[in-house]
């Protein structure tokens, strides 16, 4: 079967995306979970274990603490409290941990360090896996069990002050509420004013049993200008003045009598040096945790707080207020809170913290009988009911606290135990499909590069042996032997793998499918093998003598990447690479202009033909001099965008500026310079566009400054009062229906040159509208800061694309491979890095009223990703004007190239992931790199299914 | 002939490279608190001056210069001046591309060419070498700017070494290649004296 490169392109990359899917559904674990949807109820609770039947067994010890309030501070640091600015801008709380009644610990967050993630811990003490913050970058309600829940089944009165992720995770939890959204991240007043505004007056009420207040201000603080800026003092110390607040309060109403009450303080978070999160450094997971209430036991000096993890909070809120603890929870509960109860109620407490983690150790692990936890849980219930035996027959010896505190010990072991089974099953990996995914990728680049003379030749077309490998012997037999391992396999282990859950028919069509590829495979490196050696080695010969230092300079840079790929350091910091391949290609490309301005005007053997040719007509010299300074305009380019966003770990901390141009001293030149790059972006792009989608462009690029300046990022030039900031949405939307027109144009021209016409002219023009369509959308999706990447990548490529491509005469797969280049170093330019605390979500809110998912998630991944589409998208321009005049399957060849080379680094990090499973950099540094491997392949195959679609259009005319 | 001017380049490029290491040690007697990582652009001046010296009083007693036409004084001046700004012009080059300060390898190319553009168009394109000492200025330069390319490569490890930061790593590498490159030149040119052929000039 003869296809053409580009389609067969295409399908390899859409082969891909399947294994890739499979890869991943095997590489993230999926969370540990009981049944989803049901909740704990009290009648559910065990009986305190006990020989013989007492009626009272079954009662749950009455709550600790009447009243909870929970003041949550996001961001913030271990060091803000516990280290020597804590003394000197939280005095209040410092006083209380070192010399008031309090428990104070470092509690430890889980990565991802990013707030729903850590709220969803914070109130269900699950851990959310990786896979859970990518599906989950929206917040719909909470299903799972958790604490909010059970305290308002409980008949507790709960109120909420802060940021409205919890209003949307938990709808109508809250007696009363007030979210603060977290839209405006340079406002780092008015959201916790907003919170605290309500403080005086709730605190008088006595209608509350929970208070729940989330501070937005320092984490938005930490974004600004991090973790070390002035305006963290005063932060800090508003936020103490509010603890003293509450904690006065609380003490007043404290009645003779009555329970205590509980203050608990806590962050969601830490932040890291440069004041972002997400990662797993230890500023980032390490929070303080102070419990201030008077039934813990005043202390006489500052201690050094122990660490627990955050997790550990929600059995210890639970049990202390007298709730179930929720289903799905991991942490074990906080000893020291319990110290001061009796010793019978401590022993319960513990068997219903023990009971809990046992029957979800049960229902997520099939071998649950033989953890060590488990057996030890066992046997501390046997002793706990011996113990209770003997209670309850009045003996009250020292034998008998003996025992208990025995039986004490054995449950805090079997809690250790349970808990770290549990997080360690989090880290288990379904090999199976990892495996599966593995094989269909590897496949599929081997096929790829097999079919590379071919997809390469003068025309286009691949000859893919699909049917004399469907009805080979050896596919049957591949069939057979893969059905028979997946039965082997799903059969004799109990391990839960994806494969094994999925239906047979869909199994069978995986087998069937990755068989066929193999056989495919095997009759092409057969024939490749077979008869046609001489003819081959003579053409690769041939081509050898013809490489020039701009291949094997292209050739190295892809090959040294990909094995930089296996490297933490150079994945944190992959910026770096990319910047020094296109410097080092635009050093190559200016070999290659002086080589052809400075030696083919020599006359032979003739001494003053060294000099430049005076003589020739006036364009000649003028465009050898833009060919030259072009170049050097991107290296200059390059260097300024590199200062505009310090991106990756090592060196993120640095001063960068965006960060002096987002502070509110210097709004008027964000102003200025968002301004002037919306004019150059309109004047470079606007030059080979028809009259109307001009006119739709500028007023397009209008819309978008207004848009930023309802939003309250830029300035309008007339306009000095501060209007109140809105959302923008009329404004975003304006821009979006010239985004939709433009394209709509684009596509209308693109349709007639197809139908009716076979008129190159009107197909480049379409073209060319349609990119115009996708550089508006990008304008509007990015912050004001980032548009001057916008403005350089679209110099860079007006330039190079008049003065350097067209007349050095590059192949097809070189310009590719030059714009994959520029796609990547653009994609960090523009301030992405291999960490998911980069991507900008706000992104997918622009224009858009509430969170609505699907534009969200596709305005979110296009603003991520414009920098590899721009360019994309000129790639295609320029090749399909290419095809019209020189090659005829440009067109083709460059969008196997741009399949090739997606893949190739796609299918190399794979294996090196799986390779690397165990590295201690999993988590932080190899899995976010997955995913964002995985996202760009998938925006790729979009890419080249756009290819696919133009180069279709004009195989007709081209072989009649 | 050709083996007696690769035997005469073979000792012109001891010469230098010794002057590297002399370059390197010497300062340790005269200056405070001197080290190639401490004291980088100390270290880097030292080498490169020495690195000059040498090369303009080789290529004075061997009588390699480019070819001059008229001496009259102004034209002596106006060469200088020239030569000075071509200097800075290729500091400036191979700061902004090579990431460079004072490289031994640009003054060598200054001190063997003379500041005439046409004539480094010439050598550094394919095939415009006139003569062996050309041939081994090719080679020299090539391998020193690879050698500060790689030198970028282990920046970004995490592994917190003195040198890994940025001037150093590259001005290092590119040393370590312009060493590598004055071996390699007269190997290169003794193994492939055949193929060699010279316009004359
Ligand atoms: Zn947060
Ligand atoms: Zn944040």
């Amino acid at each position: 079967m003869k296809i053409r490169s580009s389609v067969f392109a295409s399908l390899c990359l859409v082969f891909e995306i399947f294994g890739i899917a499979l890869f991943l559904r095997g590489f993230f674990p999926a969370p540990v979970k009981s049944s989803f949807s049901s909740k704990t109820k009290i009648s559910d609770l065990p009986s305190e274990p006990l020989t013989g039947n007492n009626p009272n067994s079954s009662k749950v010890p009455g709550p600790l603490f009447r009243r909870v309030v929970i003041v949550l501070i996001d961001a913030l640091r271990e060091d803000f409290i516990y280290g020597p600015r804590g003394r000197q801008y939280m005095p209040y709380t410092r006083h209380l941990v070192e010399r008031g009644s309090t428990l104070s610990f470092v509690a430890k967050a889980q990565p991802p360090t990013v707030t729903m993630p850590r709220i969803k811990a914070l109130t269900t003490g699950s851990i959310p896996g990786f896979i859970d913050v990518v599906v989950n970058l929206n917040s719909p309600a909470l299903l799972e069990d958790n604490l909010l829940w059970q305290a308002k089944a409980a008949g507790k009165k709960i109120i909420f002050y802060g940021d409205d992720t919890w209003v949307r995770l938990f709808p109508k939890h809250f007696m009363e509420y007030d979210g603060t959204t977290s839209f405006f991240v340079s406002d780092y007043t008015e959201v916790d004013n907003n919170v605290t505004r309500h403080l005086d007056s709730t605190l008088k009420r006595d209608d509350w049993d929970i208070l729940i207040l989330h501070y937005l201000g320092l984490d938005h603080i930490g974004h600004l200008s991090g973790p070390h800026s002035s305006l963290i003092g005063p932060k800090l110390l508003e936020m103490d003045d509010v603890l003293k607040k509450i904690h006065s309060s609380l003490i007043s109403r404290e009645t003779e009598g009555s329970l205590p009450n509980l203050l608990v303080l806590c962050g969601d978070h830490g932040m890291s040096e440069t004041g972002s999160h997400g990662g797993s450094s230890d500023p980032e997971t390490n929070t303080p945790l102070v419990l201030i209430s008077p039934a813990f036991k005043r202390k006489v000096g500052m201690e050094k707080p122990g660490t627990v993890e955050q997790v550990d909070l929600l059995p210890t809120l639970a049990l202390s207020l007298g709730l179930p603890i929720s289903q799905n929870s991991v942490g074990r509960l906080i000893y020291p809170v319990f110290e001061e109860t009796s010793l019978r109620d401590q022993l319960r407490f513990l068997h219903l913290n023990s009971y809990q983690l046992s029957c979800l150790l049960k229902d997520s692990m099939p071998t649950f009988q033989k953890e060590e936890g488990y057996e030890q849980f066992h046997m501390a219930e046997k002793s706990h009911g011996s113990w209770m035996k003997l209670y309850l027959e009045g003996n009250a010896s020292e034998v008998l606290s003996n025992m208990g505190r025995k039986v004490l010990r054995q449950y805090l072991d079997a809690l250790k135990a349970m808990s770290s089974a549990l997080s360690r099953q989090l880290g288990k990996y379904d090999m199976y499909s990892m495996m599966a995914g593995m094989i269909l990728v590897l496949q599929v680049l081997l096929l790829l590069l097999l079919a590379m003379p071919e997809a390469l030749s003068g025309a286009g077309e691949v000859d893919v042996p699909v049917a004399s490998a469907l009805l080979s012997l050896p596919f049957y037999l591949l069939c057979l032997l893969s059905c028979s391992i997946h039965v082997l396999l799903c059969t004799s282990s109990e391990n839960t793998c994806y494969l094994c859950d999925l239906s047979w028919g869909l199994v069978i069509a995986a087998i069937a499918c990755s068989s066929a590829l193999f056989c495919v495979l095997l009759t092409l490196a057969a024939k490749k093998l077979a008869p046609g050696t001489k003819l081959n080695t003579k053409t690769q010969g041939a081509s050898e003598s013809e490489f020039s230092e701009l291949d094997v300079l292209l050739l190295m840079g892809t090959v040294g990447y990909v094995i930089s790929l296996a490297s933490s350091s150079f994945i944190e910091e992959e910026h770096q690479t990319w910047y020094f391949l296109i410097n080092t290609l635009c050093l190559a490309i200016f070999q290659d202009v002086c080589r052809k301005y400075f030696r083919e005007k020599r006359g032979p053997g003739d001494d003053r033909a060294y000099l430049p040719p005076k003589g020739t007509e006036l364009g000649v010299g003028s465009q050898k001099w833009l060919a030259l300074a072009t170049p050097l305009l991107t290296l200059a380019c390059c260097r300024l965008l590199r200062s505009l966003n310090q991106t990756g770990i090592q060196w993120a901390h640095l001063p960068d500026l965006s960060h002096w141009l987002n502070s509110w001293e210097h709004k008027p030149e964000l102003s200025l310079l968002a301004a002037a790059s919306l004019v150059l972006i309109f004047f470079l792009v606007q030059r080979r566009c028809s009259l109307v989608s001009k006119i739709a462009l500028a007023l397009g690029l209008l819309g978008v400054y207004s848009y930023r300046a309802a939003v309250g990022n830029v300035l309008f030039p007339w306009q000095h009062s501060s209007r109140d900031i809105s959302k923008g949405t009329v404004e975003a939307r304006f821009v979006y229906i010239f985004v939709l027109g433009i394209l709509f144009t684009g596509a209308k021209d693109l349709l007639r040159s197809q139908v009716t016409t076979s008129d190159s002219q009107l197909k480049s023009r379409g073209l060319w509208e349609a990119y115009c369509g996708v550089v508006l959308l990008c304008s509007l999706l990015f912050r004001p800061h980032n548009l001057p990447v916008l403005a350089c990548s679209l110099l860079i490529q007006t330039a190079m694309d008049q003065f350097i491509w067209r007349e050095l005469q590059y192949d097809a797969a070189q310009i590719t491979i030059m714009h994959y280049w520029f796609g990547q170093a653009f994609f960090y330019f523009q301030g992405n890095s291999n960490n998911i605390a980069t991507v900008d979500i706000s992104a997918g809110f622009v224009g858009l009223e509430s969170y609505v998912e699907i534009p969200a998630v596709f305005l979110t991944a296009f603003s991520t990703y414009t920098g590899p589409l721009l360019w994309a998208c000129h790639l295609v321009c320029y090749l399909s004007a290419a095809q019209d005049s020189r090659h005829a399957a440009s067109v083709g060849h460059g969008c196997y190239c741009f399949a090739l080379l997606r893949s190739i680094p796609a299918v190399a990090y794979i294996i090196l992931i799986t390779a690397l499973r165990y590295h201690l950099f999993i988590w932080s540094v190899f899995s976010p790199k997955l995913l964002y491997e995985a996202m760009h392949t998938l925006v790729t195959t979009a890419v080249c299914i756009f290819f696919t679609a133009m180069d279709q259009s004009h195989a007709g005319p081209s072989y009649s | 002939m050709r083996e007696h001017e690769i035997k005469g380049m073979v000792s012109a490029h001891t010469i230098i490279a010794s002057s590297i290491f002399i370059a390197t040690v010497m300062p340790l007697f005269f200056v405070e608190h001197f080290s190639v990582y401490g004291t980088h652009l100390t270290w880097l001046y030292s080498v490169s001056g020495s690195v000059a010296v040498v090369n303009i009083i080789i290529f004075w007693l061997l009588g390699i210069s480019p070819p001059t036409k008229k001496h009259t004084l102004g034209y002596k001046v106006s060469r200088a001046v020239r030569s000075c700004l071509y200097f800075v012009l290729s500091c400036l080059f191979f700061h902004l591309v090579v990431v460079l300060t004072v490289h031994p390898c640009s003054i060598r190319c200054l001190c063997v060419l003379g500041p005439n553009v046409q004539t480094w168009i010439r050598v550094f394109s394919r095939d415009g070498a006139m003569s062996v000492w050309d041939t081994s200025l090719q080679i020299t330069t090539a391998s020193s700017v690879i050698g500060a390319w790689l030198g970028a490569f282990p920046i970004p490890l995490d592994w917190d070494r003195p040198w890994q930061v940025w001037p150093i790593s590259c001005s290092l590498g590119a040393t370590f290649g312009f060493l590598t490159g004055l071996i390699i030149a007269p190997a290169w040119i003794h193994w492939h004296r055949k193929q060699l052929t010279y316009k004359s000039k």
